[in-house]
């Protein structure tokens, strides 16, 4: 209780999420969102997947997502799964049948237009890299690296690995009031946005054929266009389980305070009202 | 949202940022990526129109292009007509680039053609011209393709009049006799079976008014440097 009393004190002197941060993650829902409904319509225009430099319809895909006129189908190297009804083939909300990859229902515009969702993609995909750049800088100087993500030497340790996931599996998360973030989320956090959130944004500028002159390195790391376009769509992917486990884990550990925190900054009510000596 | 007005011409005003973004930030001179022989895709995919097909064009190629002439007029001081064998005596540039199609896939090919720059020189480009269009023997029913890029572009070391590909006189599918290479764009800028060529600083006079056929129809970006 009195530890309590300690941390209430503490949390009046700094919120649980800085502001930045909680604007951050807010527009990053958005804008996120946002990247993933029309990148999926840009990639329903060519909805194969290679590795390399080249590849076209002429070539081999290690991924397509097709139809045969009457079924919908994913297929990945030579395993094939039929998916009509989601992928290759489905219902409009007209009731009519429509040969696209990903349907309606999950891509920006509904309908199919190339030329729109690349205008949305790169539209948003400025505010995307501007905000990630400003949430680098500003967690980098207001400490948000170094005391919350920075994994410290002493949990360097396979044993407290080990132990938090077997806390995870318990769905032992520390509670509602956990004050730091445990290692697997510091792991999935730094790793989405030191890793994963760059690699999105810098495979997306390989594909630029303007960029490709200016940064002829970017496309060598990448190792060619259509694996940058691969690796691209790969990451995505990987940030959509991110954002499944991500919101998961917050409905098993404290929805209400866990939502309440990333939108107040406060982990909850109670105290907020206190502090402004509002109501009770 | 995407039928709304005011929304879109926000959406497209990224397409301004990405053209300023790369011009102003970028090497105007950087060399898109060339690639060495053994890279050449195996079938290079045919795309778009897949001939020209006014009368005038078929005549051409029932005639091997003998009679065929490039003209290049507008904002220039001396307009010209070339033929093809005077266009392949000019200095050449071969180069074995990576197209890359809107819709995503890519394909590579080596291109031999006449840089772009030394014809405009010739014609004497006029100094407030700032626009090159490229008129074309195509069409998607009534319209007839055309595209257009700015001056950095045109006078772009790798930017040329491609009559050869993969060591053969360039094939009817591919846009014989001459075809524009632009190489740090994407390729619906290539325009195939080019006839014409015009100096403008206006591109709201041409056709629909956005510089390009995609563009015009298809609300493509005019600049498609990403």
């Amino acid at each position: 209780m009195k530890m309590d009393a300690e941390q209430d004190m503490k949390d009046s002197v700094r919120p649980r999420h800085a502001v930045f941060t909680r604007l951050w993650h807010g527009v990053n829902a958005v804008v996120l969102t946002i990247l993933l409904m029309s990148g999926l319509m840009i990639f329903n225009a060519h909805p194969r997947l290679y590795w390399g430099a080249y590849g076209s319809r002429e070539d081999t895909a290690w991924l397509e997502i097709n139809d045969t006129r009457t079924t919908g189908f994913l297929q990945i190297g030579s395993a094939r799964m039929e998916t009509t009804g989601v992928l290759g083939l489905s219902l409009g909300g007209d009731e009519r049948v429509r040969r696209v990859a990903f349907p309606g229902w999950a891509t920006i515009p509904t309908d199919y237009s190339l030329a729109a969702a690349r205008r949305w993609h790169f539209a948003f995909g400025w505010i995307f890299a501007v905000g990630l750049s400003l949430f680098m800088l500003v967690s980098l100087f207001n400490g948000h690296v170094r005391r919350d993500l920075h994994i410290p030497r002493a949990e360097w340790r396979f044993a407290a690995f080990w132990q938090d996931v077997k806390n995870h599996a318990r769905l032992r998360f520390g509670g509602n009031h956990a004050r730091t973030y445990n290692i697997l989320q510091k792991f999935s956090y730094v790793g989405v946005i030191f890793v994963l959130l760059p690699l999105m944004i810098f495979s997306g500028i390989a594909m630029s054929p303007a960029m490709n002159a200016a940064w002829p390195w970017l496309l060598d790391i990448f190792a060619g266009r259509q694996s940058a376009r691969s690796i691209h769509f790969l990451c995505s992917f990987m940030l959509v389980a991110f954002v499944v486990v991500h919101v998961l884990m917050v409905l098993l550990s404290g929805p209400v305070s866990g939502v309440r925190s990333m939108i107040t900054g406060r982990l909850t009510s109670g105290k907020l009202n206190h502090r402004k000596g509002q109501k009770k | 949202m995407n039928e709304n007005a005011t929304f879109r011409s926000a959406l497209r005003a990224a397409e301004s940022l990405n053209y300023a973004t790369q011009r102003s930030l970028m090497d105007r001179a950087a060399l898109a990526p060339e690639f060495s022989a053994s890279d050449i895709s195996p079938v290079f995919k045919t795309n778009g129109s897949v001939t020209g097909n006014s009368a005038n064009y078929l005549q051409h190629v029932a005639d091997n292009f003998a009679n065929w002439k490039l003209r290049i007029d507008g904002m220039v001081a001396n307009p010209l007509d070339i033929g093809l064998d005077v266009l392949k005596a000019m200095p050449a540039r071969s180069q074995i680039t990576r197209h890359d199609c809107v819709e995503g896939w890519s394909a590579i090919a080596s291109w031999r053609g006449t840089p772009l720059r030394l014809l405009l020189q010739q014609a004497q480009l006029s100094p407030r011209a700032k626009y090159i269009v490229f008129h074309c023997a195509d069409s998607y029913g009534a319209l007839p393709y055309y595209e257009s890029i700015d001056l950095v572009d045109a006078f772009h070391p790798q930017t040329i009049l491609a009559w050869g590909m993969n060591d053969t006189m360039l094939p009817v599918k591919y846009g014989a006799p001459v075809r524009l290479r632009v190489e740090r764009q994407l390729g619906y800028k290539h325009a195939k079976y080019v006839m014409r060529i015009e100096a403008t600083d206006d591109l709201t006079k041409v056709y629909g008014g956005k510089g390009g056929y995609w563009e015009d129809v298809g609300d493509y970006e005019w600049y498609a440097g990403i």
